[in-house]
């Protein structure tokens, strides 16, 4: 990568809207403009790097009027929805799209193919850069469905992972559900949840059901993979058929988000909440906690955060990369602070505060 | 022919117009399928992919709410009003 930073953008979606952050000093200071699509939830976000100008697109779900899908190739200046809706299910499924939990482009070898994953659980495929979008049905009539179940934020898929190595593979992850992967580009697809338990189930240890809240992708080893679970930090070394646990050396295995370094193989970051009864920072102390050896041991990064207590939890996209030499960390509360670190999360500074409750964010180099 | 009164939130999607005339009656249903027809990018804040009226939009006929009053087969004879207004809800 190694790209030269001139400038970077941090997209920042929340309850109410979206907000733009910009940097022209290699992220020292932000502008934050917004709110764009208020009254609307961004569940999702992505900058698409692939084309010359990178295309932003966003999930923006209004409460009265639906949820669509809106791209914009001018950095967010302006955006554009299609005349037909983006995502819709189908007339035959009988199924209402109720929002986009997460859009995410595919490989460089498929330049125009985008990823939406939805409420309820379905995952949809785009081949014009995301502005129309065909539901992937294999996984849509798998027979595990209906014993799929909804968690408290609603039943949906919130994690796609293309394999940089191979267009065939995907993987995906829902809560609850648990991770199923496709080596066939979606026609079939398998439980990948070996190893990961659901202490919340009779069988704590069933083939599918299991709460997994995110899903990262190791940046140098794409079989390598890791998994925040509803109780539960997990690696997989092979692609996701086994996954054995991180989290010992967490202050708590509960939490939502689990992020990537960009270009490191092994570094991770996580944000632990006490417990799924008590969803408070550990401490009620602001901690990301970073990993530099794929899990074995954990560093707690605090150099910037409030310390004071603090009570407002991350949530599962709330907490991300950007594509920097030197990457940037951010991540947003539900109180609405959000905070960047521009040296892989040895320091931090706040971007912005007192925004509406963040539900994702994502960044890049542009 | 009918009138369709658009919410502001919602002008954006009907070219800026506060009032669309609609060459379609008989039933609220027929009505939608043609706002479907000529404004589907509006026709789909008013209805889900299933064609059922979103939750939280409520839709009146010559001042009916149309939930009360046959819903989607709720008569709409040529010349009334169909307005559109937005649920009191959320925070």
């Amino acid at each position: 990568m190694g790209t030269p930073h001139t400038g970077a953008l941090l997209a920042i979606g929340t309850e109410k809207g979206l907000f733009l952050a910009t940097s022209t000093d290699d992220r020292r200071g932000w502008q934050v403009s917004g709110p764009h699509f208020p009254m609307t939830a961004v569940y999702a976000v992505a900058i698409d790097k692939r084309r010359a100008v990178p295309r932003l697109l966003a999930s923006v779900a209004s409460s009265h009027y639906g949820p669509s899908v809106a791209t914009s190739d001018d950095l967010g200046r302006t955006w554009s929805e299609p005349e037909q809706p983006p995502v819709a299910f189908p007339a035959d499924t009988g199924a209402t799209l109720e929002r986009v939990w997460q859009l995410t482009p595919a490989s460089a070898a498929e330049p125009d193919v985008v990823y939406a994953g939805s409420q309820p659980s379905a995952l949809f495929r785009s081949t014009d850069g995301g502005a129309s979008f065909e539901l992937v049905r294999p996984l849509w009539e798998h027979p595990h469905r209906p014993q799929w179940e909804a968690g408290f934020g609603g039943q949906a898929i919130h994690t796609v992972l293309p394999d940089p190595r191979d267009q065939a593979a995907l993987l995906v992850a829902m809560s609850t559900g648990g991770v199923y992967r496709s080596a066939d580009a979606g026609a079939s697809w398998a439980p990948g949840n070996t190893g990961i338990r659901a202490y919340f189930l009779p069988d704590e240890w069933p083939e599918f059901g299991q709460c997994v809240h995110k899903v990262a992708r190791d940046a140098v080893d794409p079989d390598r993979l890791y998994a925040q679970n509803h109780h539960g930090v997990y690696r997989s070394d092979d692609a996701g058929a086994t996954w054995s646990s991180i989290a010992d050396g967490l202050p708590s295995d509960f939490g939502f988000p689990i992020a990537a370094h960009p270009h490191r193989s092994g570094v991770i970051y996580t944000f632990p909440l006490v417990a799924d009864s008590r969803r408070f920072p550990v401490d009620d102390r602001c901690r990301v906690f970073r990993s530099a050896d794929a899990g074995a041991t954990w560093q707690p990064l605090t150099a910037g955060l409030p310390q004071h207590p603090y009570y407002p939890a991350v949530l599962r996209d709330a907490l991300t990369t950007d594509d920097a030499s030197t990457a940037g960390v951010y991540f947003g509360t539900r109180s609405g602070d959000v905070f960047a670190s521009r040296d892989e999360g040895d320091s931090w500074q706040p971007v912005a505060t007192g925004l509406p409750d963040v539900l994702c964010v994502r960044a890049a180099v542009v | 022919m009918v009138t369709l009164l658009v919410p502001g939130a919602l002008r954006a999607d009907s070219g800026g117009q506060a009032r669309l005339t609609v060459d379609a009656d008989g039933t609220l249903r027929a009505v939608l399928d043609e706002v479907t027809r000529r404004w589907p990018r509006l026709a789909r804040r008013i209805r889900d992919e299933q064609g059922q009226i979103r939750r939280y939009v409520n839709v009146y006929v010559d001042g009916a709410d149309h939930r009360h009053s046959g819903g989607l087969d709720t008569p709409v004879p040529a010349g009334a009003q169909v307005q559109v207004i937005p649920s009191v809800a959320g925070g």
